[in-house]
């Protein structure tokens, strides 16, 4: 299945922060289901992309080694839609990360207008201190974020196939 | 930088209201991070993030929570309680909380009751003005 919320990064620190670009157009299924006749962008889609962008740029910074999972919404404010025809920026900052875990803040942009707030946690599930065992292989950073890097012309190692 | 507990208080409680959510009046010296503030293992990692951005300091998370390790050591536990061993290692690692009542029932699932809010503010004070 495909459930990648970002087209392309147009920026990427590693380390440090990110931007990337969603188009949001008609051709979305999604868009008619949420209020038939009133096409705009869940909510909790635009979470997803913050996740996707945010939990990239945490991989990332470790070089992809750690399942980074989403864990903890700490900040979610919408000021605004997102319609049909509208590009929106996502943009991501590491505010920490340790060995078990990092946090991140973000705001969605479409244009100059702050469409978002966002701030979230992922967890490296693989170094939570009770021990627990998740599959060896990173069923996380799967080839399609493989793509998504590469396009937008970012070194990505191989990652697993999308199952 | 040195401060009064009063102002380790204070940020202490602005931390566990943007962590938990929870309203400032709640957040008294004698609240339990977990039982009473609601807090689950990732917000420690956030109480973490935060604390060290608020007081400019580096927390291992083991020396601020040290009781998940010592938990998962055989030894430290017997029959759902803290063995002496056990009750040591923890003394020993956390002598920022207070353990008197702990040590009447050593429950492992009574550990909780000791991440206090008091407990945060005696591990910055002893960071900040043991240092200065």
């Amino acid at each position: 299945m495909r459930w990648i919320w970002i087209d392309k990064f147009i920026e990427f620190n590693s380390g440090s922060n990110a931007v990337a670009i969603k188009n949001v157009t008609m051709a979305e299924e999604y868009l008619h289901d949420n209020f038939p006749g009133f096409p705009i962008m869940p909510e909790c889609l635009m979470i997803e992309s913050m996740a996707q962008t945010a939990g990239i740029l945490v991989g990332e910074a470790r070089q992809f080694k750690e399942k980074v999972i989403l864990a903890k919404i700490n900040k979610a404010v919408f000021f605004n839609y997102v319609r049909p025809g509208d590009t929106i920026k996502i943009h991501a900052k590491i505010e920490s990360i340790a060995d078990e875990a990092a946090s991140t803040t973000g705001k969605i942009t479409c244009g100059d207008e702050t469409i978002a707030e966002i701030d979230l946690m992922f967890s490296h599930i693989d170094q939570n201190l009770a021990g627990k065992q998740f599959p060896k292989e990173n069923f996380v950073f799967t080839d399609l974020f493989g793509v998504v890097l590469r396009a937008s012309g970012i070194a990505a190692p191989a990652f697993g196939s999308d199952k | 930088m040195a401060m009064t507990r009063d102002e380790i208080l204070k940020e202490i409680q602005d931390v566990l209201v943007d962590a938990l959510g929870v309203d400032e009046e709640e957040v008294k010296p004698d609240a339990t991070l977990m039982a009473d503030l609601g807090a689950e293992s990732i917000d420690f990692l956030d109480i973490v993030f935060r604390m060290e951005k608020a007081f400019g300091i580096k927390i291992p998370r083991e020396e601020l929570f040290p009781a998940e390790s010592l938990l998962s050591t055989a030894e430290y536990v017997s029959n759902g309680k803290l063995t002496q061993k056990g009750l040591d290692e923890l003394k020993k690692r956390m002598p920022h909380s207070d353990l008197s009542a702990f040590i009447e029932d050593p429950s492992v699932n009574k550990i909780g009751d000791l991440f206090t809010v008091d407990a945060l503010v005696n591990f910055v004070d002893g960071k900040l003005n043991a240092a200065a």
